[in-house]
């Protein structure tokens, strides 16, 4: 039984930790809102210019000056602040952010993040998604571990253009959780029901299954 | 010397001509000055360069000008809600320079700042890193990026006074300020003009030494993109 949506927002939300500042991207990383600890102070910052992300409005509340970086209507909560989006990308290109959440097109065993652009399709853009790469402290990806065609999404190496190098640290799919080490790809967790045997032959990278030795 | 325009015409009369480079605030159609950008569709310009980072959608904000094939370039960093965008894009009707969000914005502060250029880490070894400066400091790789300037900038505000300060609200801020400092001239729309002395001076998001024109629009339309509630 390979991992629901849900299931991998919950096992992304354990990756959080008290005090963090965390940018979810557009999509299935926006679940892991639902999945916050009660009682840990998780500030959700939205790159277009709001730091602490409330809920969806109620009808009553609704603000067309306040969206999130997916242009949806959001809320406030207690502590939240605004600001340009210069501000917003020193928190992220600057390092201050803790943690980015967001979904790829294709990932490579050392990091590698392809997520923005197919050649031939049409180019809608980036977006913040190379800033948020390139400069928040630790980056996971949240995705299906294979494209709904059935081919590879992690590979040994991105055949699409990239969003970054060397920028990915964890990779959560519906089968597995990687680490991405100096050695390749290292399994931290399998889905129940899901075997080895398949996780490799749907992945397109070798798997290490035990801690790298170092030599 | 009067900052304050009876209408978006008036304020951009004698100001816009061809070929020239607009810098616009907003995100999306959050924060957008829509009555000076349909005052740029019905002024008829051509061969605009367009700083944005969106391009409105069909027949709203900055996909106004697009129809009317007013843009010739248009620089964003994300430009996937409009129909008639792909459509020129695909044609070759239309150039597009897309960039990284917050590039973008660090490209506007760098040019309202009097910076010519600065060095990031964004993109690098990607396809934006193509024919641009690569430089090592500290042992990481950064690519040198060039400031961005506009003959004339589009500013959404909420409130402003006739000294042109302004106050923007909650996240329709977003990129206006530096859209503000950018501008060789600054026109700004706003929901309430204030006699001067009203707004207190240390809530003031951008002084009015970067603004110089301003119109009012009490009731701005505010389309929202994506109506989310729960």
């Amino acid at each position: 039984m390979a991992w629901t949506r849900d299931d991998m927002a919950r096992r992304a939300a354990r990756e959080l930790q008290d005090g963090y500042y965390v940018n979810l991207g557009i999509g299935m990383p926006t679940l892991v809102a639902n999945h916050i600890p009660m009682g840990m102070d998780v500030w959700l910052q939205s790159e277009n210019g709001l730091l602490g992300i409330g809920p969806f409005p109620l009808e009553s509340e609704v603000d067309a000056d306040l969206i999130n970086a997916g242009k949806q209507t959001v809320s406030t909560i207690p502590g939240s602040s605004f600001f340009s989006s210069a501000d917003s990308f020193a928190m992220i290109r600057g390092g201050h952010i803790n943690l980015a959440i967001l979904g790829a097109m294709q990932v490579s065993e050392h990091g590698d993040l392809a997520n923005w652009m197919i050649p031939g399709k049409l180019v809608k853009g980036m977006g913040g998604a190379m800033d948020l790469v390139a400069g928040v402290q630790r980056v996971i990806v949240m995705m299906e571990h294979c494209s709904r065609a059935g081919e590879h999404k992690i590979l040994r190496k991105c055949d699409l253009p990239l969003t970054g190098v060397g920028v990915v640290n964890m990779i959560i799919t519906d089968l597995c959780v990687l680490a991405v080490t100096p050695e390749g790809l290292e399994l931290r967790e399998l889905a129940p029901g899901v075997t080895l045997e398949e996780l490799q032959e749907k992945t397109g990278a070798p798997i290490h299954t035990a801690p790298v030795v170092l030599r | 010397m009067k900052k304050l325009y009876p209408d978006a015409e008036t304020a951009l009369k004698g100001l816009i001509k061809d070929g020239q480079t607009l810098a616009v605030g907003g995100f999306g159609l959050c924060g957008i000055p829509e009555l000076l950008i349909n005052a740029v569709a019905g002024s008829g310009v051509k061969n605009l360069t367009v700083i944005s980072n969106n391009a409105g959608i069909d027949g709203i904000g900055l996909g106004r000008l697009l129809d009317n094939r007013q843009v010739r370039c248009m620089i964003a960093s994300y430009v996937g809600e409009n129909e008639e965008f792909e459509r020129q894009l695909l044609s070759g009707e239309l150039e597009v320079i897309l960039t990284p969000q917050g590039s973008l914005a660090e490209k506007l502060r760098a040019g309202g700042a009097g910076i010519p250029a600065f060095y990031t880490r964004t993109g690098v070894g990607t396809p934006i890193a193509d024919c641009k400066e690569v430089r090592e400091f500290d042992g990481h790789q950064y690519l040198l990026e060039h400031a961005l300037k506009a003959d004339v900038s589009l500013v959404k505000a909420w409130k402003a006074d006739e000294a042109g300060n302004l106050i923007y609200r909650k996240t329709a801020r977003n990129f206006n300020p530096m859209v503000a400092t950018a501008g060789q001239t600054t026109v700004v729309e706003v929901e309430e003009i204030v006699p001067t002395g009203s707004l207190d001076p240390d809530q003031i998001h951008t002084p009015g030494i970067f603004v110089q024109r301003i119109i009012l629009n009490s009731a701005p339309l505010k389309r929202i993109e994506k109506l989310t509630t729960r």
